[in-house]
């Protein structure tokens, strides 16, 4: 974990933070889907960016490319200044340093709990196995899940299984921490306990981008709000001015439809 | 069935030499095909396509023609293993074995890799493990179950195949069965039974290790 303090979480500006995520004219392609338009963004050490928007319009792409699970046709990613490795061992390495939490969980459905968390840092940190273990028991005890430990994924609720995905993630100390609709795959009683971890990680002064339609979370933890349409990012604000006064006919428009009910 | 019992050692001399070949061309068509499907998933367009190729080539073309090119092609091409002619034959016709079986060792593979959820190989990038770790910690364990039964009937052809070494100078069931034909030509029925109770014997036997592994793995 980390142990950069920020002063405040919610309503923070970024200036006066370094740049931590860059990405500079960023297009990406599927075919003959533009997906991503030319995005700018810049993410700063210790900043929450909540990224939403409608369905489609690039959100889990624009998560994507900063680990380079997808690549990109144009533009370019630095993290930490450095460019975006090409596929290999130093793509491997930058990756160790991105943490990534899936809508789906995606825990390793043949390794117990505790083994999910240890097998990056003994394989790709080469962490000793026991100081791993222990460190896997800590990270599973801060989620709440420590209790799980020997089970195998499947055993597991959805909500409990997303927290040991973030564990899984923290093992590594990535320095940024990438989540794609973390609890939109859970029922609605296993929200909190996935967002609540959430909470006291940004607390904590993680770096993380957080692809959500959880407003209670954006308002709470965030420090802006990034809102995409069509591969584009029409917004870009702190969550306040953002709820109460988007600037943009289809930000206004989302709002209005996710805020009715 | 006298004629099987009269001539026990030709009989069995036909059987070890089809469990010689069977034995190791399993070996090398495991191992091969497991490199041809690692090839076939591999980041590098150029890999993908290496593999692609090989197995499209290798597996359209009768494994006849496979033997005989290792048999004739090989010699000519100067690649021997050795002085003894018999282990000779018994190398090329192996190696013609494990090139063509290895294609559908990998077609298995493979398919079995499609059935573990691609979440699972993009979490294991994304904690930074490289891609044969990839491979070898995430995936492949997870596709084992799958890719055994089908592993299994492509095993099993492969026994029979290695019947097709007869022809290049292998002595295996079929030979022995030429051989006792031409000396006993009043009891060919037999023969054919005998050879055909051989065959169905030892596919029984592949089966059942096939079986008890399949066990094994889901229990896992
Ligand atoms: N691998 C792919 N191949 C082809 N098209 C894709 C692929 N992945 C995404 N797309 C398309 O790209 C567009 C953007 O997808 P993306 O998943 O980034 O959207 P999103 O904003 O995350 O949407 P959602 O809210 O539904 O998750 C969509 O039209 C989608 O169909
Ligand atoms: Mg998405």
């Amino acid at each position: 974990m980390s142990d950069q303090q920020r002063s405040t979480h919610a309503g923070a500006s970024p200036s006066g933070r370094r740049p931590l995520v860059v990405l500079e004219g960023v297009d990406k392609h599927f075919g003959a889907l533009h997906v991503l338009k030319s995005v700018d963004l810049t993410i700063a050490h210790g900043e929450v960016v909540v990224v939403i928007g409608p369905s489609g319009s690039g959100k889990s792409t624009l998560c994507r490319t900063i680990n380079r699970l997808e690549t990109i046709d144009g533009g370019r990613i630095t993290i930490d200044g450095a460019d975006l490795p090409a596929e290999g061992k130093e793509l491997a390495q930058l990756r160790a340093d991105v943490g990534m939490v899936f809508q789906s969980f995606n825990l390793f459905a043949h390794k117990t709990v505790r083994e999910n968390v240890t097998l990056g840092p003994v394989k790709v940190r080469g962490v000793p196995a026991k100081q791993a273990k222990e460190r896997a028991d800590a990270l599973l005890e801060r989620v709440g899940v420590a209790s799980q430990a020997d089970k195998y994924p499947a055993q597991l609720s959805g909500g409990q299984q997303q927290r040991v995905a973030i564990a899984r993630a923290l093992a590594m100390d990535p320095k940024v921490m990438l989540f794609d609709e973390p609890t939109s795959a859970l029922d609605p009683e296993m929200i909190n306990e996935v967002l609540d971890v959430m909470t006291g990680l940004a607390k904590d002064g993680m770096t993380m981008v957080v692809v959500t339609h959880e407003m209670g979370f954006a308002r709470r933890a965030a420090d802006r709000v990034v809102f995409m349409a069509d591969g584009e990012i029409l917004e870009d604000a702190e969550p306040e001015t953002f709820f109460t006064a988007p600037t943009h006919e289809r930000s206004k428009d989302f709002l209005s439809k996710i805020l009715t009910h | 069935m006298q004629v099987i019992v009269d001539n026990l050692d030709t009989f069995g001399r036909g059987v070890w030499g089809t469990v010689v070949l069977f034995l190791w061309a399993t070996a090398g068509s495991l191992v091969f095909g497991t490199l041809l499907a690692v090839l076939r998933v591999a980041p590098s367009a150029a890999m993908r396509a290496a593999g692609t190729a090989y197995v499209n080539l290798v597996r359209n073309t009768p494994l006849t023609l496979i033997m005989v090119f290792c048999v004739l092609g090989l010699p000519i091409l100067r690649i021997t293993f050795t002085d003894a002619v018999g282990t000779q034959f018994r190398i090329y016709a192996i190696l013609a074995l494990v090139a063509y079986t290895s294609c559908f060792v990998c077609e298995a593979i493979r398919s079995g890799i499609n059935t573990v959820p691609v979440g699972q190989a993009e979490a294991a990038r994304a904690i930074g493990l490289p891609f044969g770790q990839v491979l070898s910690l995430v995936v492949l364990p997870q596709a084992v179950k799958a890719v055994i039964p089908p592993l299994g009937s492509v095993l099993i052809a492969m026994l029979k195949n290695t019947s097709i070494a007869s022809a290049a100078s292998n002595y295996e069931l079929i030979s022995a069965m030429r051989n006792l034909i031409e000396q006993n030509g009043n009891a060919v029925i037999a023969i054919l039974l005998g050879i055909t109770v051989a065959y169905v014997l030892l596919v029984a036997v592949v089966s059942v290790v096939i079986a008890l592994l399949e066990r094994a793995a889901v229990t896992v």
